[in-house]
């Protein structure tokens, strides 16, 4: 079933954070041709760095950080196999297309609702760069996560004019 | 003159970093309330009341609105007539926000040395400081999220320069931050002082309500924040730069005397995640 910008849908399975820093270690790897950390062939990464974990709780909140500060970093991300990206705002022409190319989708989810999304959160684990604090790599499980699609795999965008 | 213990500072400061990120400013609250009302736009309806279900839970739950739980600012405004006792007024402030970001399970979003990075930690804050007649010590914690503080502007205009230019700046720094920062927004705008003054100007503004402004006091003024709220919401920017009425929640200007030379503007973008909490002692 193919999806379309504009479309909302729950997602149920794996997600990877990482945002800036983590990012960028990924783009020098790649770059410098050393192994990943995480193999990012068909993989969702969420644009996340989470609160501390409350006692008993299983994150605490998480919602998505502004994307196009990852837009330097994405094509390279793309090339190696990701599949998804879920964020907040809008991206650039560049990551656009690459999209397109790589036939990945770009996803966004309520944006200040770090609280909220919690709930859709079933498991976590560290997978990579724990000096990073919020900015780890963790795989997140989740549960009826709610998506809006933002950029299709044709590269059709729901923000005007991108 | 009053004497105040350290220790009182150092959990106040606490208390109110946790408040702030826990429980959503009750003006935010009622715009945010308000702006569903008024919006027709599917999907923006959608996403305010996704916003207003957050603020709820983190309520409830003790959990951070946002997970960007800001640089935490600090606006400080000391009596005269007040001696800080037990140790230093600067290091109580910043183990209070240590202390209520550790205990309050937020994020630690700062680093030490912003060229070179390094582990994210949870102090120190920003601190500003006022001196005051009185006795009284009045502390006020806002947390900045980041997405919305890297939209922020500041621009130097000519002391000839018309309103009409003014308000075309101000309308362009909220499109310029677009879908990324977390609309509906609340800016805030400082009008006057340095170029350094006219941003916390901006930023204060962030303090006032958002909802009344004492009118009779600068109708000229409350004038223009209305008029700008009215032109901001009509960008069809809308909840999470998806379109719809709700780009802005209010708009708050602060001004200050400045030189004949010149005349700053600056604009702090606020979220519509706007936490502070204040307390008055």
């Amino acid at each position: 079933m193919a999806i379309h910008a504009g479309d909302e849908i729950v997602y149920s399975g794996k997600l990877y954070t990482a945002r800036d820093q983590a990012h960028k270690r990924l783009a020098e790897a790649i770059t410098k041709g050393k192994k990943l950390p995480l193999d990012l062939k068909g993989k969702i990464i969420y644009y996340c760095g989470p609160t501390k974990t409350p006692k008993g709780a299983v994150i605490g909140s998480c919602g998505p950080t502004t994307s196009s500060r990852m837009d330097v970093f994405t094509p390279l991300l793309l090339k190696a196999g990701l599949k998804g990206m879920i964020g907040k705002g809008s991206r650039s022409q560049e990551v656009r297309l690459a999209i397109k190319k790589y036939k990945a989708v770009y996803y966004l989810t309520f944006a200040g609702c770090g609280a909220l999304l919690a709930r859709y959160v079933k498991k976590k684990r560290l997978v990579a760069y724990p000096e990073l604090g919020p900015e780890a790599i963790y795989e997140l499980e989740v549960s009826d996560f709610p998506l809006i699609v933002a950029i299709d795999a044709k590269g059709r965008s729901i923000y005007k004019g991108k | 003159m009053r004497e105040i213990e350290a220790e009182s500072v150092r959990s106040i400061i606490a208390e109110l970093a946790q408040e702030a990120n826990f429980a959503l400013r009750k003006d935010v609250l009622a715009a945010l309330g308000a702006a569903l009302k008024r919006e027709t736009n599917v999907q923006a309806r959608k996403i305010l009341s996704a916003i207003i279900e957050n603020a709820d839970i983190a309520n409830n739950d003790r959990l951070a609105l946002c997970q960007d739980t800001g640089l935490p600012v600090v606006f400080v405004e000391i009596g005269q007539d007040v001696h800080i006792s037990g140790g230093s007024l600067v290091r109580a402030i910043n183990q209070g926000i240590q202390r209520g970001y550790t205990r309050g399970y937020l994020r630690n979003s700062i680093i030490k040395q912003p060229l070179f990075r390094g582990r994210p930690e949870f102090s120190p804050a920003i601190i500003h400081t006022e001196i005051i007649s009185g006795e009284k010590l009045k502390l006020t914690v806002l947390p900045k999220g980041f997405g919305c503080e890297n939209k922020s502007q500041v621009k130097m205009f000519n002391p000839t320069a018309g309103i009409e230019e003014i308000r075309k700046f101000i309308i362009g720094v909220v499109k310029n931050a677009g879908p990324d920062a977390c609309p509906p927004f609340v800016v805030g705008v400082g009008i006057g002082g340095t170029q350094d003054y006219a941003c916390l100007l901006a930023k204060k503004a962030l303090l006032r309500k958002i909802v009344s402004r004492p009118s009779s006091i600068t109708p000229c003024i409350s004038r223009i924040e209305e008029s700008l709220l009215k032109d901001i919401n009509r960008l069809n920017i809308g909840p999470m730069g998806l379109g719809g009425k709700a780009t802005c929640l209010g708009v708050t200007i602060e001004t200050y005397p400045t030189h004949i030379a010149g005349l700053p503007v600056a604009v702090n973008i606020s979220c519509h995640a706007l936490r502070s909490a204040r307390k008055v002692f």
